[in-house]
């Protein structure tokens, strides 16, 4: 259990959500998979705070301090995420009230 | 002993791991939306697990409440209100470009990470010497004194950002 494993892993997941967000047409499955996305960078963020500590003796900061700046990122990218999701779930509503469609590719209006 | 307990951690962390990546796979690949909503509940508490063993227990907390308490059954209810309209959740055209091409930058990226010296070991700090920082001093509190000073102004940043999530959300469903 290293740091590259879990780097590995975020990766994994992001590219998983990355595909799934470009091939999908069902809105709310697009959304699922960008949260996926959210979640591989929270795993990566903290691996990285948890594996390489920005620290040394002479800035006064203390370990744990140091450790905790990638778990602080993800509290931010999970706040985030949550504002995200409700946004994004109130178009799929107004989006199916409108179309009768949860299909991404039948809100074309603003194509050309 | 030491040794046996690396081993479990170990064993626990490969089946923590190859979980999450096959229910996040089953996120992408079902056609049904309510069970890949499911299996996204999977995922994140794969996620929660990493977290543990990451030794970060309160994002773990975090992670348990807020995505599979209110983000999954926000996805679900949104599942449940647009039933009437069933249609699946199918592949566009666009299926095999985007595999091939997210699948080149996949093996790219993991190339770059085992290939790269980490510096893992460049601190003057052993891992015991982490552990025991963390067994010492309480971590929750760090994080609170965290977000109250160095952090304070992200802090209130992201509220106000909550705030117009809110308006906006209830602004957009209302009907007129």
């Amino acid at each position: 259990m290293d740091l590259q494993q879990f780097l590995i892993i975020g990766a994994i997941l992001f590219f998983i959500g990355l595909f799934g967000s470009f091939t999908k047409k069902n809105t709310i499955v697009v959304l699922m998979c960008i949260e996926l996305m959210f979640n591989a960078v929270n795993l990566t963020a903290v691996a990285m705070s948890r594996y390489l500590v920005p620290y040394s003796s002479g800035n006064g900061a203390s370990i744990v301090d140091s450790i905790l700046t990638g778990q602080i990122f993800s509290i931010f990218i999970i706040t985030i995420a949550a504002a995200e999701i409700a946004i994004g779930l109130a178009i799929v509503i107004v989006l199916v009230r409108n179309y009768k469609s949860v299909f991404i590719s039948d809100a074309k209006e603003l194509k050309h | 002993m030491e040794n046996d307990t690396a081993l479990i951690i170990d064993i626990v962390f490969w089946i923590i791991a190859v979980s999450t990546i096959v229910s996040a796979i089953a996120v992408v690949a079902l056609k049904d939306v309510f069970r890949s909503a499911l299996f996204l509940v999977v995922a994140f508490i794969g996620i929660a697990g990493m977290f543990l063993l990451l030794r970060a227990e309160f994002l773990a907390m975090v992670q348990i409440l807020l995505y599979v308490g209110a983000i999954a059954v926000l996805i679900l209810f949104a599942v449940v209100l647009t039933r009437d309209v069933e249609q699946g959740s199918p592949f566009n055209r666009y299926l095999i470009p985007v595999l091939v091409i997210s699948g080149l930058i996949l093996a790219g990226v993991i190339f770059v990470i085992t290939n790269t010296n980490w510096n893992v070991n460049s601190t003057d700090l052993t891992s015991e010497q982490i552990t025991a920082a963390f067994v010492e001093t309480s971590v929750l509190g760090n994080i609170a004194e965290l977000l109250m000073r160095k952090y304070v102004l992200a802090f209130e940043a992201v509220s106000v950002v909550l705030l117009g999530a809110v308006i906006g959300a209830l602004a957009l469903v209302r009907r007129r």
